[in-house]
């Protein structure tokens, strides 16, 4: 009992005693996790205000509804995308002409950073070189090239399509997964493939990537969507962040993903190694990982309280609503089909959907849309076993509890729950148990948890780090499971034991 | 006392009681018998107000009885079902004492009752601790019996209440019955499919046919003055069938 006090002591404190906080937001891809980690950084060197990196917070969707609500204050963005799928334009414009669409939501953007990752093919260095080509317009003069392009690049609109018609490429492509493409451009069997022009595995397969001389693909220059009060807030911080316009190029970011993916370094210390020479450090040997020592990190205990809070208190919820309702379903027959179908459609909602749905609607990221979402999805199990515990009672004895003369609640609370409590018991063993694998999608939304480490692993492409966060998910779900077992011995009334063993 | 004015029942299209008036006195012991589907036990459940009627109405001590009073009737009734309806979940005494408990009965007076009842229904005090998967039939039947009583009610309606006993264990319990009801003196309605067990325990026997009373009177009447010939082929029937055994 003290220790969960301490630890739920130590989940609000900072909330309650933080005065001017910055909340950095970053997206769940590499790239987005460093850019945001090279910021808060930057920003805590101005010594203003405290600086929160709420890292990997999915996708572009969830990261704008949180911008406009004000849970997070900043997050690096791409002004294509900006201008394409958060302003739903067909065409782009300048850096003045997207503040002039942005103000009026209440945001802003500025300090380009300095790269464009956008779509680019490449080819081998060596067989670039050797045929001279530089440029895609290049490759028109090469008909025997074989091009290996990934399924998306193929059908988009701002791809091949356009591409093939503006350069006159003479080609018909190969539709291959992105994974392979790379492997398949080594060993010769494709000539080039499609990339992002900030790809971290440029250097490790020692790829150039062709001049888009035409200016085709349409620009992501990676820069600052911001609320427009943030520089006003925090005058020092701000002026600390300009200092970081112009400062990456393509290739330094590309550098830095690959020393993440591929070295596997953390990226709070590729932020740090980053800031303090203004330039990438050259990559080092791969560091260590030990699981064992991934999964007791120092972040353990914080992300276990933080995962049992999302399973217990959504759990209770859906306890102390799902028995009434699962006994309104047993005794009135008209709520019955709506009650069960209800929470039965709750269920089959993708999480990440439901997410996004429940962020737009509460205007907040974080703890509470995640509660609320791992709530919805615990009534189902509680709802229907309690529907149908009730509902199974033989019925001589629900007669017979009727004309002993005891009213509803009496009967109910006296004869129908004890009698149903090995089913009501069974599902809520079963919402814990879910629940603690549904949690682990919480740290899509900055709820954090167990899933902080499986959405950095998927990112990453990092099995290990992935699996630091799965194992203690797993290994929670089977102690709960457990847990629930010697509940079930203390709470199941010992008659009705009795009554199966006899 | 407690009548049944012109009640009726149909479930769906079946009838279960054709409009049937009926009523018992105090003190004596009425046996309901007929063969299955003869809506004997109907009519204990429309007694109870478990069914509602479609016409009639239950009348209790002067009272009609309505969803305002049905639960105070209910206090005023003892109901015993084959087997015993216990609950599961308690044991034998926690039955027993579900309802004193809770309409807050002090606790010496719900001791000395249960004393008074193992007394009466002759069963040992242990096995009032266990549970009632723990108990033989008959046991389960006694307690059902003591859990009836407990309130010390005006009525008691008994719905086949030696049905699923061996006969062995059953004629035991029919003597011990016709003791306490003797002994008792209250009301009682005895629902059974059999004659000997109802001649034997009751002196007012109404046998019920599809629904309908056929014929009420003491065994001799329904003997010698049979109202339709329905009557001497039930009680024959159930001779036959007894003179057949080995």
């Amino acid at each position: 009992m003290p220790r969960t006090l301490c630890i739920i002591l130590m989940l609000i404190t900072p909330a309650v005693f933080a005065e001017a906080t910055l909340n950095i937001g970053s997206k769940r891809f590499t790239e987005s996790y460093i850019l945001g980690e090279i910021l808060t950084q930057a920003a805590g060197y101005a010594n203003e205000a405290k600086v929160v990196h709420k890292q990997g917070l999915g996708n572009t969707g969830i990261l704008f509804a949180a911008l406009q609500s004000g849970s997070i204050d900043i997050y690096p963005e791409y002004s294509g995308t900006i201008w394409f799928e958060l302003l739903k334009k067909s065409a782009a414009g300048d850096l003045a002409a997207l503040n002039r669409a942005l103000a009026p939501l209440g945001l802003a953007a500025a300090i380009p950073i300095g790269f464009n990752n956008t779509y680019a093919l490449a080819m081998q260095d060596a067989r670039a070189a050797k045929l001279g080509i530089s440029s895609i317009s290049d490759l028109a003069y090469h008909p025997e090239l074989k091009f290996g392009l990934s399924q998306e690049f193929l059908n988009r609109k701002d791809g091949w399509l356009q591409l093939k018609s503006a350069y006159a490429l003479p080609l018909e492509p190969l539709g291959l997964d992105h994974g392979l493409a790379y492997e398949a451009l080594t060993e010769g069997k494709i000539d080039v493939m499609d990339i992002y022009s900030t790809d971290a595995k440029i250097a490790k397969y020692h790829l150039r990537v062709l001049n888009d001389d035409k200016h085709i693909f349409p620009s992501y220059d990676a820069l600052l969507l911001y609320r427009s009060d943030v520089p006003g807030r925090f005058p020092k911080t701000w002026a600390a962040l300009e200092k970081l316009e112009g400062k990456i190029s393509a290739n330094q970011m590309a550098a830095m993903n690959a020393e993440a993916e591929l070295e596997g370094k953390p990226f709070p210390a590729i932020a740090a190694d980053f800031l303090a020479s203004g330039t990438v450090p050259k990559p080092g040997g791969r560091a260590s990982k030990n699981l064992l020592r991934l999964i007791f990190a120092v972040d353990f205990w914080r992300l276990t309280a933080e995962h049992l809070l999302l399973v217990f208190v959504s759990l209770g919820g859906a306890i102390v609503l799902g028995i009434p309702l699962g006994v309104c379903a047993a005794h009135v027959p008209v709520a019955r089909q709506p009650i069960l179908s209800v929470v039965g459609v709750i269920q089959t909602l993708p999480s990440l959907a439901l997410l996004a749905f429940l962020i737009s609607m509460l205007g907040t990221i974080g703890v509470i849309p995640a509660l609320i979402a791992l709530f919805l999805y615990a009534l189902l199990p509680i709802v229907r076993n309690t529907h149908a515990g009730i509902s199974d009672i033989q019925p001589s004895l629900t007669e017979a509890a009727q004309s002993l003369g005891l009213p509803f609640f009496a009967r109910l609370r006296l004869i129908e729950l004890p009698l149903a409590s090995r089913a009501i018991l069974a599902g809520i063993k079963t919402s814990a148990v879910i629940n603690v694998g549904t949690a682990t999608i919480a740290a899509f939304v900055g709820a954090g948890g167990y899933g902080e480490r499986i959405v950095q692993g998927l990112a990453l492409n990092d099995a290990a780090t992935m699996l630091a966060g799965a194992i203690p998910a797993a290994a929670l779900a089977l102690l709960l499971q457990g847990g629930f077992e010697l509940l079930d011995r203390w709470l199941i009334p010992a008659g009705l034991r009795a009554a199966t063993s006899a | 006392m407690i009548a049944l004015e012109n009640v009726s029942k149909t479930y769906g299209k079946q009838l279960a009681l054709a409009p049937t008036s009926l009523q018992f006195t105090k003190g004596r012991i009425a046996a309901l018998i007929g063969p299955s589907g003869c809506g004997k036990s109907t009519l204990l459940r429309l007694m109870l107000g478990l069914i509602q009627p479609d016409e009639g109405r239950v009348i209790f001590n002067g009272e009609p009885l309505d969803g305002d009073n049905v639960e105070r009737v209910r206090h005023a009734i003892g109901y015993v079902i084959q087997d015993g309806g216990l609950f599961p979940h308690l044991t034998a005494r926690a039955n027993v004492v579900l309802l004193a408990h809770f309409l807050r009965r002090n606790a010496s007076w719900i001791e000395e009752r249960v004393n008074n009842l193992t007394e009466l229904v002759r069963i040992p005090r242990a096995a009032l601790a266990r549970y009632p998967s723990e108990l033989s039939g008959g046991q389960r039947q006694r307690v059902g019996l003591m859990r009836a009583l407990m309130l010390d009610p005006e009525i008691l309606l008994l719905d086949e209440p030696l049905g699923a006993l061996d006969p062995i264990v059953r004629s035991e319990l029919q003597r011990e019955l016709k003791g306490i009801f003797t002994h008792l003196g209250k009301t009682v309605i005895l629902v059974t499919h059999d004659m000997n067990e109802a001649a034997y325990l009751a002196s007012d026997i109404v046998l019920l046919r599809e629904g309908r009373v056929v014929q009420r009177g003491t065994l001799n009447e329904l003997l010698h003055h049979p109202a339709e010939p329905y009557v001497t082929q039930f009680i024959q029937a159930q001779r036959a069938t007894l003179a057949e055994m080995p």
